[in-house]
């Protein structure tokens, strides 16, 4: 099992690890964006900022026959904002990003400030769903004044990393895994003798508030102005009990997607993705999805209108605390990102 | 204690000329789409103070003001020109019209109203059945629009696509001022205020915008011509502080309260606040010593939506006044809160410096 070998590398599980459990809802990149900056130092050959908070990270030069070619993975997560703080020191909030009020009840929160509290509900009667507004964080405090935090403050869901074998099960894997990939990717190229790194221009986006709409890749996209591109991001699964009907499942391969809510997938760049995977013998299954939106969208309608399309990881359990991806699907994930990128892509 | 601020904030007040240009500002008929009257207002306000002016494809005024010192940033703050109103779609029996309404509108806030019809602002009214002829059940639920009717009389010459609007005039009241289309005439005002004092260190690019209402269609493109470092919208935003809410239980959902200060934006639900924004706004009301309030995180939207996402992104912020009723034939905010949105965002501007885009 040479994969296993590979992946239970204490390199990745700790990298994955550092990435999952950084809080870094929408808005608020700025502690993962410069973890992120700090472990592509020296791989990346420029990188810099943009005015949303985006990290753009250029790996070589076009050369005879190469393009520029953009990566997307969010770096933003879901949370919670503070909305009001009332006298007992109970904080209310809204969501940022989609966040299912079910898997809220007795979670764990971690404040940017680096406050904690739990998340508690008002009475709850049988049979009726609760709202979010009938949720509050409860950060210990005894009143508004010695509240920890105020209106405005952000907050992550807070859950240690899980180490199940043959799947890893944390928050945030939406979208973090795929800041894995896209980091393990930029590594790999790096260790490549320059004439097996392709004649391309990489140009590896770790873009922010995907969560609240796709807002990070749009103006990234913007500014990078690639020529193809696309997002790598979680996709969601039919492989658990009474599951809807969905084709994707863990431990098939990468996801290639065919099309979600928010766009569908240039048809060209689905086929350079399925016959890079086939030349490689690198596990694939196609996606469909009938929800969701990635920062392919935001790749496909920039500008003039390019090329997009986009990798993903089967993923159970999304915007829970818990979500689950199966390792052998990552490997696949990184060897079909470093073979796109590093070979003169024929559309 | 105003000798105790480390910075100070112009002098301003709502005396009869702002009180005169606010009247007629509010009291135009603009529907979202047909912005044209509110448009002459602000081409005649802007046109000799300005160092550009010019109307763009979709009917924004884009005007630009350069200031003088060295090293000036590109600010653009829009204010949006049109207003939530009705649309005649059918004319229906003796001299009745079918409508639909434009942007936001409860309903229920409809049944009873004077209206003005069509750019010759015909006069009509928004019916229903007497009390007399309704049964109890009937009153419990709100007429849906489809079957309401605007009445305007036999013979009135209004077309199918004409807009409408409530009749309200502005009125001073005390402290107060009650009027339609306070959302966003409040910003197109402090607009014109600003180019009437702008400040010298940076360069502005005043947006008068179009279609808000219906998703914040003008700003898009008037944020693409401008190509600006920072962008800053300038809006109204409920206050929910009524009296029912605060009884027994604490009030939790007030998003604004009335005379407690411009309502700064962290989170809409179109734009994130830039941080770096907020705090320096926060930073130059209190160092002047002018109140403010964060206005709650919530959905909504204003111009800042489309402003950030413009080319490669813009760092924005969202500033509102405060008012109660938004959206209905009457809304009202307090003066104390126009001013002191005026006062902030002048306060901010002269101090702004560009390294706040280095940090």
């Amino acid at each position: 099992m040479k994969n296993e070998k590979t992946l239970n590398d204490v390199e990745l599980m700790s990298l994955i690890q550092t990435l999952v459990e950084t809080p870094g809802p929408s808005g608020q990149e700025h502690i993962i964006r410069e973890k992120i900056k700090e472990m592509v130092k020296g791989i990346a050959d420029e990188t810099r900022t943009d005015a949303l908070g985006n990290l753009l990270c250029r790996m070589g030069s076009k050369k005879e026959n190469g393009k520029r070619i953009m990566v997307s993975a969010h770096i933003d997560e879901i949370g919670l904002m503070v909305i009001h703080v009332d006298e007992n020191g109970f904080a209310r909030f809204v969501p940022v990003g989609g966040i299912n009020p079910l898997t809220c009840l007795g979670g764990r929160v971690l404040f940017m400030n680096g406050a904690q509290g739990v998340i508690g509900a008002e009475r709850l009667e049988p049979n009726v769903m609760p709202k979010l507004e009938n949720l509050f964080i409860d950060t210990g405090a005894t009143s508004a004044a010695d509240c920890p935090v105020k209106i405005g403050d952000v907050c992550g869901f807070e859950r240690p990393m899980l180490d199940l074998g043959k799947r890893v099960s944390a928050k945030s894997m939406d979208d973090r895994i795929a800041a894995v990939i896209a980091i393990m990717a930029m590594r790999a190229l790096a260790k490549l003798p320059a004439s097996k790194r392709g004649p391309n221009e990489v140009w590896f986006v770790f873009s922010t508030q995907e969560e609240v709409g796709i807002r990070g890749a749009t103006t990234a996209a913007y500014g990078v102005d690639p020529e193809v591109g696309f997002a790598i991001d979680v996709t969601l699964t039919g492989d658990t009990p009474r599951a809807y009907k969905r084709p994707m499942a863990l431990g098939k391969g990468a996801c290639i997607k065919v099309r979600d809510s928010s766009f569908i997938a240039d048809t060209r760049v689905v086929d350079w993705m399925i016959n890079e995977a086939k030349s490689q013998g690198i596990p694939y299954q196609m996606e469909v999805l009938d929800a969701g939106g990635t920062d392919g969208r935001a790749i496909q309608m920039t500008r003039a209108g390019v090329p997009a399309g986009c990798i993903s990881l089967a993923c159970r359990y999304v915007h829970s605390p818990s979500e689950m991806v199966d390792k052998g699907d990552l490997d696949a994930c990184i060897k079909l990102t470093v073979g796109l990128v590093s070979k003169e892509v024929k559309l | 204690m105003a000798t105790q601020n480390k910075v100070k904030s112009i002098k301003f007040s709502l005396g009869k000329n702002e009180i005169d240009l606010l009247t007629r500002l509010c009291n135009a008929v603009s529907v979202s789409g047909d912005e044209q009257k509110v448009r002459q207002i602000v081409l005649e306000e802007v046109q000799d103070l300005a160092d550009e002016v010019k109307t763009d494809a979709l009917g924004n005024v884009l005007v630009t003001k350069r200031g003088t010192a060295p090293n000036r940033l590109r600010v653009m703050l829009s204010g949006h020109m049109d207003e939530v109103g009705m649309m005649i779609v059918k004319e229906s029996e003796d001299g009745t019209y079918e409508f639909r309404v434009i942007g936001g509108i409860d309903p229920r806030q409809l049944v009873g109203k004077p209206v003005l019809v069509g750019r010759n602002l015909v006069p009509g009214v928004i019916g229903a059945k007497a009390i007399h002829m309704t049964t109890p059940e009937e009153r419990k639920v709100a007429i849906p629009v489809e079957q309401l009717r605007i009445d305007l009389g036999p013979g009135a010459k209004v077309a199918i696509g004409d807009r409408a609007t409530f009749a309200t005039k502005l009125a001073v009241l005390g402290p107060s001022i009650r009027s339609k289309a306070l959302d966003d005439r409040l910003g197109v005002f402090n607009l014109i205020q600003l180019l009437k004092h702008a400040p010298a260190n940076v360069d502005l690019f005043l947006a008068f915008t179009v279609q808000e209402e219906l998703g914040l269609r003008g700003a898009k493109v008037a944020a693409f011509s401008f190509d600006p470092q920072i962008g800053i919208a300038l809006d109204s935003t409920p206050a929910n502080d009524l009296p029912f809410f605060e009884g027994d239980e604490e009030n939790t959902h007030y998003n604004t309260h009335l005379g407690a200060g411009p309502a700064i934006y962290l989170m809409d639900g179109a734009t994130i606040g830039d941080r770096r924004l907020v705090n320096w706004l926060t930073e130059s009301a209190d160092a002047a010593g002018i109140p403010w309030q964060y206005r709650q995180p919530g959905t909504g939207g204003t111009d800042a939506g489309a402003i950030h996402k413009t080319r490669a992104g813009v760092p924005s912020v969202s500033v509102s006044v405060p008012q109660r009723y938004l959206h209905s034939a009457a809304g009202l905010v307090r003066k104390q809160d126009v001013v002191n949105t005026f006062k902030l965002i002048h306060t901010a501007l002269s101090r702004l410096d560009p390294s706040i885009l280095n940090s």
